[in-house]
């Protein structure tokens, strides 16, 4: 009753249903990969919890100087710059390309912006929000944009599809089960036989099931490693597209593939669910088998 | 070795095969049990090999009693008996080695005790140097000593037959009886369940007739013709 041996005889059912253990594999492994990928294109956002506050059109720049310097005083601020009203413009006009029609205007329509940046122990999205009170409350201020909004909504994301890669896994993971176990069963089927004599002779279930269990594990670590080779080459193809539009942006981003880490779980995930698909199915089949006199 | 007491079997179908037969069969013994087709031969041999329990009374087989041996045991128990069938139950995509070899295997014996006993049942049944044969590629009557090589080949104490010459010509089923009656000779208890009372007659052994699942006490009917037989 040699595993490998068997098979070979089966050769064609065995790689169609490890291509299909493969693939399943392949989808969690996947979207893990995108959404890695994706965390590491927008870069870390821990840094980048600030506070925008836009005073009123009316507020000279001497009073916004003033603020600025009083709220740079204040616990929990590291640090708090004012861009002036002139400066902004002047940059748009530098980088906008507008200058023309900015000449035009009667006068400078931007407020002068207060930049906060709170110190690292002052984060937390409720110190944030007892920040911006604080600042909405003074009459000169117009508006506060807390620079925290669209992280917490981007990691929000992030985090949703973390759970549809785990949702997607267990699924699919279920699935591999149900694969191994139908052709387990199957294989069991062809060689009832076989099991048959070797009951009569004395051997016992275990002796009878544990070629199906080598066969399930094996399955499983061929279907790990297709798995990850499914997505190694997907990265491949999609590397010089996603280069481009990296640089597009003028960012360093590189698609990463997947990793060892990953190979390591997938061949450990592909063993321990090939196993489990073949022992149910067997557990299921061979007590049905037995020794029967003609 | 072998003791029936009060044993009767009834099939899920209905149908009583075995009605309250006791009988005996003692260490080192070799019995025929003969009888017409239906008669219960197959059951017999069916509740010595524990491939049936009894409906009611004891089967006690090498110490053991089959109507209570926890499932687990069953493997062990059938590691003490070799069972010969009349379509010989071989893996016809295996080699003859690994057939002969199975009990072994099963056992978990080494290698190269494995490749030693093997042998030497093959020597026993004339068969050494078919090891690496397919079955297909041998005879009926070879395949029929590979059967018994396989069922001998771990030193049971007990050896059951069940037509082990109903597809074999007159020649090699005197051969193969031989066989047998060696194998009685250095000790193991041999049963032996038949129709071919020419041999059986001429072995001048215990047989035990059944008909219609009891002992038959009667007289023992004539010999029949060589020809009635085949």
């Amino acid at each position: 009753m040699s595993t490998t041996g068997h098979l070979g005889r089966h050769g064609f059912a065995t790689v169609l249903t490890v291509a299909v253990m493969g693939l399943a594999l392949a989808l969690p492994l996947a979207l893990n990969v995108l959404v890695r990928n994706v965390r590491d294109a927008t870069g870390d956002f821990s840094e980048a919890v600030g506070l925008s506050v836009f005073f009123k059109p009316e507020v000279a720049e001497e009073k916004a100087r003033q603020l600025a310097k009083s709220a740079g005083e204040r616990t929990g601020v590291a640090s708090a710059t004012l861009i002036t009203a002139s400066e902004a413009l002047a940059e748009f006009r530098a980088q906008s390309g507008f200058g023309a029609a900015l000449d035009a205007l009667p006068a400078n329509p931007l407020p002068n912006v207060l930049t906060i940046r709170p110190a690292p122990d002052a984060t937390s999205p409720s110190q944030l929000e007892a920040l911006r009170s604080y600042l909405l409350a003074w009459p000169e201020v117009d508006s506060v944009q807390l620079d925290r909004d669209w992280v917490l909504r981007f990691s929000a994301i992030l985090e949703l599809l973390r759970r549809v890669v785990l949702i997607t896994a267990v699924l699919l993971g279920a699935g591999v089960i149900a694969v191994v176990g139908n052709t387990i069963r199957l294989e069991i089927l062809n060689r009832s036989a076989e099991i048959e004599v070797t009951k009569l002779v004395g051997g016992t279930n275990a002796f009878v099931r544990r070629p199906f269990l080598y066969a399930g594990v094996l399955y499983g670590i061929l279907a790990g490693s297709i798995a990850w080779s499914l997505v190694a080459l997907a990265r491949a193809s999609l590397a010089p597209a996603a280069l481009r539009l990296a640089s597009a942006y003028g960012s360093q981003f590189t698609l990463e593939g997947p990793s060892l880490t990953e190979l390591g779980i997938l061949l450990l995930a592909g063993m321990a669910l090939g196993w489990l698909g073949a022992w149910i199915a067997a557990a299921r089949q061979l007590a049905r088998i037995e020794p029967r006199t003609a | 070795m072998i003791s029936f007491e009060r044993v009767s079997k009834r099939y899920p179908n209905g149908r009583e095969a075995l009605t309250d037969l006791s009988f005996a069969i003692h260490d080192g013994e070799m019995v025929f049990l003969t009888g017409r087709s239906g008669a219960g031969k197959s059951s017999v041999l069916k509740l010595i090999a524990l491939l049936e329990r009894p409906t009611r009374g004891q089967v006690l087989v090498n110490g053991d009693n089959t109507a209570k041996l926890p499932l687990r045991r069953v493997p062990l128990f059938r590691r003490g008996l070799g069972v010969v069938f009349q379509d010989h139950r071989l893996l016809m995509d295996r080699p003859v080695f690994d057939n002969v070899a199975l009990p072994l295997i099963v056992a978990d014996t080494s290698f190269r005790e494995i490749d030693k006993r093997v042998r030497a049942a093959l020597d026993q049944v004339g068969l050494l140097g078919k090891e690496r044969v397919a079955p297909l590629e041998l005879s009926v009557g070879e395949q029929q000593r590979v059967g018994i090589a396989r069922a001998i080949v771990s030193k049971p104490p007990l050896l059951v037959a069940d037509e082990p010459t109903g597809n074999l010509d007159a020649t090699l089923a005197a051969e193969v009886m031989g066989l047998f009656r060696r194998f009685n000779e250095v000790g193991v208890t041999v049963v032996v369940a038949t129709h071919d009372l020419h041999l059986v007659r001429e072995s001048g052994l215990r047989e035990i007739v059944l008909d219609d699942g009891r002992i038959d006490s009667g007289q023992p009917p004539p010999m029949p013709p060589m020809q009635a037989l085949r």
